[in-house]
This record gives C-alpha cells, sequence and structure tokens, in this order.
C-alpha cells in the first residue's frame, strides 16, 4: 500500500491539527507548533512502511510538539505566570475554557479535546497519547472533571 | 455543566490564518530539501494542466485533475508531495510565451522519473522534433531505431508524462491522421493550429 501524497494529507488533516494546536497552546504557540508538525511528519513521512490512520500518526506527533514546547517553556526563565483571575471568572465566557484547557495535563488535554473537538473515538486517542483505551477513557473524564472545577469555581 | 463541552466542541476562534502558515512551512521544508515534488496549477488556452517539478526539473504536466496526478507522482517519484508554485514559476512563465506565440523552442531541466527505458528514448527523440512540424509514430520509431514499434511509440505518447514541452501533439498517424492526445484531440488541433498550420490535412 503507496502513501498518499503529503499535499493531500494536510488538505484532509491540516485545518484540525492546527485547530487542535491552537487550542492546546494557543494562537501563538499554536502556530510554531503546526510548523514543527508539518516538518516533523514530512521528515518522517518517506520511511513510514504503510499509510494507515495517518490522521492518528499526526496528531501523535502534534501532541508530542505541544509537549515539547511546554517543557522548553518551563526551562526557560520566564516570569512566572499571572495566576488566571478567578474574580472575573464567567462560565459563558470561551477564553476561561481555553486557559483552563491549556493548563491541563497534555494526556488528559489531548484525550478531551480529541473527544469534543473532533469526536474521535477512545481507541484512537489511545494511539495518540500512547496509554490504554480503558486510560483514555479515564483521561478524558478525569480532564472534564478538572475544567469543571476551574472555570466552575 | 455542559457549557465547557459545548466550547470545546465548538473550538478555539483564534485558529485562523492556516494558508499562510501553510504556505510558511511550504518554504520552510523546501529550504531543509523536504519538497521531494512541488506542483502547482495553471489555465491555458488548452485547458487546465497541473505541474509538477523534482529537484531535477520539470517531471510532469498533467491533464488529468491534481488528485490523479498527484497519486501518480506519490507513488512512482515521492510522497513527499507539496504545493509550491514558486518551484513551477519558469515553466509557467515559457508555457506563458509559448501559447502567445513567443517562444518555440522551452529551456527547461526535465526529469523523465516517470518513464523508463524504451519510453524514454523515444522522449528523448521527441524532444527534438522541431517547433511547426509533424513526424509519424513510424518516423519516430525509426529515429529511436525501432522501426517496426510504431505501436510502441503510439504507447509513449499516449503516457508522455510532459507534454506541450515533449511535443507528442507533433506526432501523427502514416497518412495524416491525428491519432489520439492525452489533452483530447481538440487541445492537439489548437496546439498545431498556433504553431503555424502544420496541420494541412485538417
Amino acid at each position: 500500500m503507496s502513501l498518499p501524497p503529503f499535499s493531500s494529507l494536510l488538505e484532509a488533516h491540516g485545518s484540525d491539527v492546527h485547530r487542535f494546536l491552537v487550542a492546546s497552546a494557543g494562537p501563538h504557540d499554536g502556530a510554531d507548533c503546526y510548523q514543527e508538525t508539518v516538518l516533523a511528519a514530512l521528515r518522517a513521512y518517506p520511511r513510514l512502511s504503510h499509510g494507515q490512520n495517518l490522521r492518528g500518526w499526526l496528531f501523535t506527533i502534534a501532541h508530542r510538539k505541544v509537549v515539547d514546547a511546554a517543557r522548553v517553556r518551563q526551562r526557560e526563565p520566564v516570569p512566572v505566570a499571572a495566576p488566571p483571575e478567578r474574580s472575573v471568572v464567567d462560565p459563558q465566557h470561551d477564553g476561561v475554557v481555553w486557559e483552563a484547557v491549556r493548563r491541563l495535563p497534555a494526556g488528559q488535554r489531548t484525550a478531551v479535546l480529541q473527544r469534543f473537538l473532533f469526536d474521535r473515538p477512545y481507541r484512537e486517542i489511545a494511539e495518540i497519547v500512547g496509554c490504554s483505551e480503558g486510560a483514555a477513557r479515564q483521561r478524558v473524564h478525569d480532564g472534564l472533571e478538572r475544567l469543571r472545577q476551574e472555570v466552575e469555581r | 455543566m455542559s457549557g465547557i463541552e459545548d466550547v470545546l466542541r465548538a473550538g478555539p476562534a483564534e485558529a485562523t490564518g492556516r494558508d499562510r502558515l501553510d504556505e510558511t512551512v511550504t518554504e520552510q521544508a523546501d529550504h531543509e530539501g523536504l519538497v521531494d515534488v512541488a506542483w502547482t496549477e495553471e489555465d491555458t488556452p488548452i485547458g487546465h494542466i497541473v505541474l509538477a517539478a523534482t529537484e531535477k526539473g520539470l517531471v510532469t504536466i498533467s491533464y488529468r485533475d491534481a488528485d490523479a496526478t498527484l497519486a501518480v507522482l506519490a507513488a512512482k517519484v515521492s510522497p513527499r508531495v507539496l504545493e509550491l508554485p514558486r518551484r513551477l514559476d519558469a515553466a509557467r512563465h515559457q508555457l506563458d510565451e509559448y501559447f502567445a506565440g513567443e517562444r518555440t523552442e522551452f529551456d527547461l531541466p526535465l526529469d523523465l522519473a516517470l518513464s523508463a527505458g524504451f519510453r524514454r528514448k523515444v522522449l528523448r527523440h521527441l524532444g527534438r522534433v522541431p517547433y511547426g512540424e509533424v513526424v509519424t509514430y513510424k518516423d519516430l520509431a525509426v529515429k529511436a531505431g525501432s522501426p517496426a514499434a510504431s505501436r510502441a511509440v503510439g504507447t509513449t505518447m499516449a503516457t508522455n508524462p510532459i507534454p506541450i514541452v515533449l511535443p507528442c501533439h507533433r506526432v501523427i498517424r502514416t497518412g495524416g491522421d491525428l491519432g489520439g492526445y492525452g489533452g483530447g484531440l481538440d487541445a492537439k488541433r489548437a496546439l498545431l493550429a498556433l504553431e503555424g498550420g502544420a496541420s494541412p490535412l485538417f
């Protein structure tokens, strides 16, 4: 089975990968992660042994790029992030939800986004995050619980 | 409680500008040598074409749609196929001049990766058929050193990966019948007419 042209892959999944990364890391870091993801995918692409579940493969790379970017940011002596402004929290306010999403542990965040943003099955989420299907289910549950606590507190 | 799930389903509003992001990342990929096949599309007087180039040169001009064309390139050349019009600028420019009647020869590096063996040999000879002239399938078979191979020459023309630049429209049947053309016979007639009434029989 041969691989589809990379162009087609970008056309089919690029928009979702970008949305996922902006959701995970914000518009600026998300854009950086998107470029890193596409370049890493291109580097590895000719060595793939088959063209199955290329969507999952792309998101596995994207997930890792968010984790890497967060690690780099932690190492940098950046000013301590301002604490979330609880006083103005409004559960209806989308921005508050997305800020809370970006503070989730990576595994929970990716699981929650794949589940709700893209409606993906747990089997696929497990593959992207690199855990069992049961653990993926747990991460979605835990992630959502944590979001509720943060946003509705 | 369902508010959070609704926000998640709707997605982040800031996820815009991906087109420009794709352009930037494609340029970066090209810079790193990660684009094995660059492609673009173009409208010409004889119809819509897809053009693609490798680092060696122009690898195809196709009258088929982009999906079909790119699938062949991915399978036969490399799956690292990306839309990168800049790498086809010279080819497009020369084609524009050709269609405007201002160019009679193409000066472009070519990559015959989509063709092999006898066909490649025939295509080399095809490239020497001058503007405004026609030859027969048989003539070309003789030039390629296999006088009996008219039929194989016909197949080679039908599978010519770089039509127009490799002028298979200048090849007709013995007796004057136009033969076939991948872009349709109207396109073949139009190209011959453009080159100066080289099809006196029609």
